[in-house]
Parts: C-alpha cells; structure tokens; sequence
C-alpha cells in the first residue's frame, strides 16, 4: 500500500525570471519508493524545478511533500577552488561527528578502506574536496546526502563532467541504492540510456506543455 | 618589561588573534578587499568621535556598523557587485574622512599609535575579541558550508545571508578594535595577511583556523616591539612583519 502513495505533490507551478517565463502549469505527482527522472533541453528549467522543490526560489502554484519528508540533495557539478583547505572528512562533519558512521556511509558509496572497522584509514577522507576527481566529488556528495537517513534523493545531473569509469560507478551505486533501500529518487539527466534503465517515470519538460508517462 | 608594553602585546595579540581568525573565513569567500574598505570606512566615524571629544573605538564601530548594514543591504537587493559597491564606499569614505579629521590627529588616525591606548580601550578590546570568537565558532560549519555551495547550505535550511550579515557585522568589530594601534589604512591588512599566510601552509580548515590566529598573534606582538624598540608607527611595524611571515610561508606551501 505504501507505494502507491505520494511523496510529492505539485501543482500549477510557475517560475518567472526578469519577465521571462521558464515554465507555467507544472503539475506532477511522485510516488514513494518511485524513481522520477526529470528531462528537457537546456534551458527548459529542470534546475529551476528541483530549486523550487528545495524551496531555494519563489514560485507560484503548490509544492507539496509528505510530512515525513527527509531530502538529500546532490547539486550540479560542485566546484570547490583546490586552494581551499576543507578536507572530506571535515566537509562530511558538517552534519555527522561520528567517524564511525562516516566511514560505513562512505563504503556505501563505493570507497572502500583496506581493513574491515578500519574507516578513519580512507584516504580519500583526508583529501581536499577541491582537488577530487568529478567521480569522486559525485560520489563525496551522495555520502553528504545520505548521511542522515534521507527518504528522498534529488539528483541534479549527477554525473555531468565525470569521466567514463566514474560514471560507472556512480550508476552501480545509483542501481544498489534502487534495488535494496526506500529511497525516492529525482534526478535530471540528458542521458537517454540512463533514463530508459533507471526510471520508473520520466517528466519531460517542454515549453507550453509537460508531461509525464 | 614595563607593564604598560606587556598590556600592550596583550591587546595586540588579542587583536591579532581575531582578525587572524575572522580572515580565514574571508579569505575563504574571497572577499578580501572587503576587510580592507571596511577599515576605511572606520576614518569618518573616528573624525566625528575626535570632535565630540568621545572614543574614537565608538566612533569607528559605529560608522562600520553603519557602512556593514549599507553594503549588505545593497549586495543582497541590488545588482551591483559587492566588490563595486565596496569601491564606493571605500573612496568615499576615506575622502569624507580626510575632511573631517583635525590635521594632528590624521597621521594617528591613519597609521595607528599605541601610545595612546588607554586602559579602557584594553577593556573593550577583551570583551570584543570575546563576543568575536565565541560568534565566529557558532556561525563557522554555516559560513563554510555556504563557501562549499550557497544551495546546499539553503537546501539545510541556513539563512545563508543573514549569516553574512552576522560575519560582517564581526569583521566591523574587530576593524574597529584594530583601529587605534594600526590605523585604518592598515587594519585591514591584519584580517587578510595573517590568513593567506596560513592558507599557504595548512593541511586542513582545523589548521587554517589555527594558523591564521598564531600569525595574527606572532605579527602584532613582534611589531609592537619593533615599534616600542626603533620608535616608529605600530601600524606599519605590525603589518611589514605579517608580510616577512607571508613571504616565508610562501616557501613551504602545501
């Protein structure tokens, strides 16, 4: 039963910048547990959406979420100037103390440290976030996002500016997290592949009229 | 040592330490021309306090606290850059205050004189370092997450400007403390010095933050006593050594 309810309810959005309309009308519904993926050429307003979703913009018409709502957000290409000397361990501090829980959250997304219970030894956690690869910030940021139990993931092109190798490997993260949590997950993306194997539903974003199936 | 010198590397340190450990964070937002206009913004409300007979500490914190409010404002409801709106206030302030200020009092004004520090303005100096580093470490994971990405920091709910306002706001505090031994064509030079000299060394934001106090401390306590012992300006003692520091971290940067 739980899964045909929703977790998201929008209605009549409508983004205007400077006059210029970005979409007007918008109404979708997500399911929980559904993975949405969100299209559109440049420029249709896929990153406004998520900005209103996040309520990071004024907007007009209803975006409704479940009392219950957790959301984890991965933003678009992050990037950190290299010089500044914020490291992985301590960007992840911001929201959990506990090493230990560091650790486990970051073997959940793919970086493994050499002995079981051995977490504080990742390597990755003493570099700075500045001077990661696109996959591995990707990465960094899906375990800033799930580390305090969200039940949403919104997805802003997750992997625009990864190289090949990395992009496989967010993908096998993105399918683990489908297969075996109650995740709900939003994500852009331009890529059709991607979209045809990892959504449940897609909503397409064009001028005049959006749907979705 | 007299105790006058030893009060006055105690408020020097004092005052090193805050401004060390607020540039970091500016450093970090790449804003640091901003410290820099803010102290000039201090010479007009020193002028008004020397001719009001009242402490020109006052005077200064209150026209920086008058020019923060301005500049934030502005950068949040206009499309001006900050770093315009900052050039604006900076010469006009500093042409307004060359006015006001009576000619004995101008190079004092400018440069900073330790000798005139009195035991109140010592007074002012702890409590206002205090309220500093106890603000900055409430406000720190939330000014530096809004470094990392403003939406993040707005997606968890931080009022990512009225944070800036609050760090402004601190940054006025300490240019104005800084005022009377470094003057306020150099105190802004002691919130950015100190912390790029750490940026040059640190292996993370823990040792940044560290660093940058240790050389706000070690440059105004060295100064001061290049100062008292040659007899020259504390302001530019004081910031000529923060550089050697700059130039020497410049060799083992990370």
């Amino acid at each position: 039963m739980k899964r045909m309810e929703n977790i998201l309810k929008c209605s009549d959005l409508k983004v205007k910048f400077g006059g210029h309309t970005i979409f007007d009308g918008l109404s979708f519904e997500v399911k929980r547990d559904d993975t949405l993926a969100v299209v559109g050429p440049n420029g249709s307003g896929k990153t406004v959406l998520f900005r209103c979703l996040l309520g990071l913009i004024p907007f007009e018409g209803k975006v409704e979420w479940a009392p219950d709502v957790k959301i984890g957000y991965v933003p678009q290409k992050l990037s950190v100037p290299g010089d500044i000397p914020l490291t992985v361990r301590e960007f992840l501090r911001f929201k959990e103390t506990n090493d230990e829980k560091i650790g486990t959250v970051m073997s959940k997304v793919g970086f493994k440290a050499k002995a079981k219970h051995r977490h504080h030894d990742l390597r990755v956690l003493n570099t700075r976030l500045g001077k990661l690869s696109g996959g591995e910030m990707q990465r960094v940021l899906m375990a800033y996002a799930l580390m305090d139990g969200p039940n949403v993931l919104l997805l802003d092109e997750p992997t625009a500016g990864v190289d090949i190798a990395g992009e496989k490997t967010f993908y096998a993260l993105f399918e683990d997290l489908k297969a075996n949590t109650d995740l709900t997950i939003i994500f852009i993306s331009h890529d059709v592949e991607v979209v045809e194997k990892y959504a449940d539903s897609v909503l397409k974003i064009i001028h005049e009229h959006h749907h979705v199936h | 040592m007299s105790t006058n010198l030893l009060f006055l590397l105690l408020i020097g340190a004092l005052v090193g330490a805050a401004s060390g450990y607020l540039g970091s964070f500016m450093v970090l937002k790449r804003m640091s021309l901003v410290g820099d206009a803010l102290s000039h913004v201090a010479l007009p409300g020193i002028a008004i306090a020397l001719t009001f007979g009242i402490n020109p500490m006052l005077g200064a914190l209150l026209a920086l606290v008058i020019a923060t409010f301005g500049i934030w404002y502005l950068a949040e409801h206009s499309e001006i850059y900050p770093e315009a709106l900052v050039g604006v206030f900076f010469t006009a302030s500093l042409s307004l205050g060359l006015l006001l200020t009576p000619e004995p009092e101008l190079l004092e004004a400018l440069f900073g004189n330790i000798d005139k520090i009195a035991p109140a303005d010592g007074l002012m100096v702890i409590v206002g370092v205090v309220i500093t580093f106890i603000a900055t470490t409430l406000i720190s994971k939330k000014l530096l997450l809004g470094v990392v990405s403003e939406d993040l920091a707005k997606s968890q709910k931080i009022d990512v400007s009225k944070i800036n306002l609050v760090y402004l706001l601190l940054v006025a505090l300490v240019v104005a403390l800084g005022v009377k031994f470094l003057g306020t064509l150099l105190t802004g030079a002691m919130v950015i010095i100190p912390a790029v000299t750490a940026k040059n060394i640190a292996k993370n934001i823990k040792t940044f933050h560290l660093f940058s106090i240790l050389f706000g401390v070690l440059s105004s306590a060295i100064g001061i006593l290049i100062a008292k012992y040659f007899g020259i300006s504390s302001g530019p003692a004081v910031v000529l050594t923060a550089v050697v520091f700059f130039i020497a971290s410049y060799f083992f940067r990370k």
